[in-house]
């Protein structure tokens, strides 16, 4: 028991430290994609995901986000390399087809249990995609527990 | 032979130089073949064309300020050269915001007429 204290210990620590994404560096990625909204941690859709994503652009949750070839594939291949693979739950919706949003992972379910739908809708949030309204930290990967604040 | 290398370079380097916004009024005005409107340019930007958006629902309708984008609320640098050297300098990204802001409140590409319009105004704010 003794000897296993220490390993549980950072079993403990290394579950606290889920909550941080290490941003991997890509210009492409940073120029084009955070243009419209904040960078989003490729660990958290599969690879799947971001495939289907980066073959429909210019239907981009409704608006136009198309690319030129080169950097489309560019973007594509960085997202897939670095995607979240199965840690993000079911990969697929109810029709077999990728998801899309991260909001619609089980990851994202479980983490926000405790929010109820009404405060995803105060003004001050808008949606639960505006992940830096509560996640103040959340550009720079940091979704830690005590680094949220819900605004009113 | 070494002399004319030179030159070619040299002329590469300058096409391959930043340009202007009035390098893209002129080109637009070239391809609609008839002299912009910086009127016209007003009202297509502030008023909404077909879609759910116009311009000035991001880029407001004072785009010497500040705008923030309409959907995901992330700020966007003001628009107009006299607020913001950066803006109109790069073809590729003209050409690119261009056709998506055109198909996201036109639903389709604009024309060269309705670009210089565009521009004729862009460049008339102080």
């Amino acid at each position: 028991m003794k000897k296993l204290l220490p390993a549980m210990l950072l079993l403990v620590a290394l579950s606290a430290q889920a909550d941080n994404y290490r941003l991997p560096k890509n210009a492409a990625f940073e120029e084009e994609c955070t243009s419209c909204h904040m960078a989003f941690p490729p660990q958290m859709l599969h690879a799947d995901s971001w495939r289907a994503m980066m073959n429909d652009l210019s239907k981009h949750f409704g608006t136009d986000a198309s690319l030129d070839e080169k950097r489309r594939v560019a973007i594509a291949d960085f997202l897939v390399a670095n995607s979240g693979g199965r840690k993000t739950g079911t990969t697929r919706d109810a029709a077999g087809k990728p998801l899309l949003r991260i909001t619609e992972t089980d990851r994202f379910d479980k983490k926000h249990r405790e929010i109820n739908a009404a405060t995803f809708k105060r003004a001050s949030i808008k949606s639960p995609a505006n992940c830096t309204a509560c996640h103040a930290q959340a550009a720079a990967g940091d979704y830690n527990e005590r680094s949220i604040i819900i605004p009113k | 032979m070494r002399y004319s290398l030179i030159i070619a370079a040299l002329f590469i380097a300058a096409s391959a130089q930043a340009e202007t916004p009035r390098d893209f009024l002129t080109r637009f005005e070239k391809e609609a073949g008839s002299p912009a409107s910086a009127e016209r340019g007003a009202r297509f930007f502030t008023a909404k064309q077909g879609g759910e958006w116009s311009c000035a629902s991001c880029h407001t309708d004072k785009p010497t300020q500040a705008g923030r984008h309409a959907k995901t609320d992330k700020p966007i640098t003001p628009l107009a050269p006299a607020a913001n050297a950066e803006r109109f300098t790069d073809a590729a990204k003209v050409d690119k915001w261009f056709r998506r802001n055109c198909n996201d409140t036109v639903n389709r590409l604009c024309s060269a007429q309705e670009k210089a319009d565009v521009m004729a105004w862009l460049l008339a704010l102080k």
